[in-house]
């Protein structure tokens, strides 16, 4: 299994330091300055957030029906991912609304969703760790849950007065900032898939660790 | 002589009243570039953070794996010992 993420994780940090070179071609946005070029290294994270928790609701649904390993080993490594993704976001846009907004953080609809979906996957995480048996049912749900409030940070943008961007700033990006920023988005991709890989494989050998364990005491 | 003695105080109060607090705020359109904040580190920070992050949640399932796969193969030892000499006891978990 290894052997298997390594080509992905060669492939998305050859993406990830050529693409500060593309990133610097890419032309500057009207009314903004160089503070603007985060924006590259803030979409990718902050899309790949919303998309990993509704993986991890559906993963985590399918387990309550099903209740098979594998589907618990993937939504408790989409959760981590989750989270992970989520604090790269939660730091680089503060980085960047310090230029652009005067403050590091605003308690705007958009900040304010995100951080509540980060701290719900924050909770899952912790539950799986000290909920002992049984935790995994219980976080499963509170996953369906997270991923039930996605869409609403999604378009928080669009339902509430904020001074984030909206939705309708990437599917109209002209060809020059576009490309730069789905190069970065591929290579925060490849790394997701390779450390779910990674992540579901420890799962996978801990419970094959715990199998043995108990086909030894009997 | 005795007159300079006053004037001298009354010249350190009119220069001491001169450097009080502004009075007013004077509007202006945009600040000086070097009163402006420079973008470049928070730049550098952003993409600083995306590699540490990586960085340390790939190294910690490394480590994870590693731990866990050399524990497997310490179990599976444990479990062949036995069975070739009968009887010493089921594996303890470390």
């Amino acid at each position: 299994m290894r052997k298997a993420v390594v080509p992905f994780f060669v492939l998305a940090g050859l993406i990830f330091m050529t693409a500060p070179i593309l990133i610097a071609r890419a032309p500057f946005a009207a009314g903004m300055g160089l503070d603007q070029k985060i924006f590259y290294f803030h979409m990718p994270p902050a899309m790949l957030m919303l998309l990993s928790a509704i993986f991890c609701g559906l993963i985590s649904a399918t387990f309550l029906v099903k209740r098979r390993p594998l589907y618990d080993w993937m939504g408790y490594a989409a959760a981590e991912l989750t989270v992970l993704y989520g604090a790269i976001a939660m730091v680089t846009g503060p980085l960047w609304a310090r230029k652009a907004w005067g403050v590091w953080w605003v308690w705007d609809p958009r900040l304010t969703m995100s951080f509540l979906l980060w701290m719900i996957f924050i909770s899952y995480i912790l539950l799986r760790r000290y909920g002992g048996p049984g935790s995994e049912v219980l976080a499963a749900g509170l996953a369906v849950f997270g991923m039930a409030t996605s869409p609403f940070v999604y378009l928080s943008v669009n339902i509430w007065r904020t001074i984030h961007p909206l939705t309708t700033v990437v599917p109209t990006l002209p060809v020059d900032f576009a490309f730069p920023l789905w190069y970065s988005f591929t290579g925060f991709l490849l790394f997701y898939v390779a450390l779910l890989t990674l992540r579901v494989s420890v799962e996978q050998q801990r419970a094959l660790l715990d199998q043995l364990y108990l086909e030894s005491e009997e | 002589m005795k007159i300079i003695y006053p004037i001298v105080v009354l010249l350190m109060n009119v220069a001491a009243l001169a450097q009080q607090g502004q009075s007013e705020f004077q509007p202006v359109t945009e600040i000086p570039a070097s009163e402006q904040m420079p973008s470049a580190p928070l730049v550098i920070a952003a993409y600083a953070f995306v590699w540490l992050a990586f960085v340390v949640y790939v190294w910690t399932m490394w480590r994870k794996l590693g731990k866990v796969e050399q524990e497997l193969q310490t179990l599976a030892t444990q479990i062949v010992k036995p069975r070739s000499t009968q009887g010493e006891g089921t594996p303890k978990r470390p």
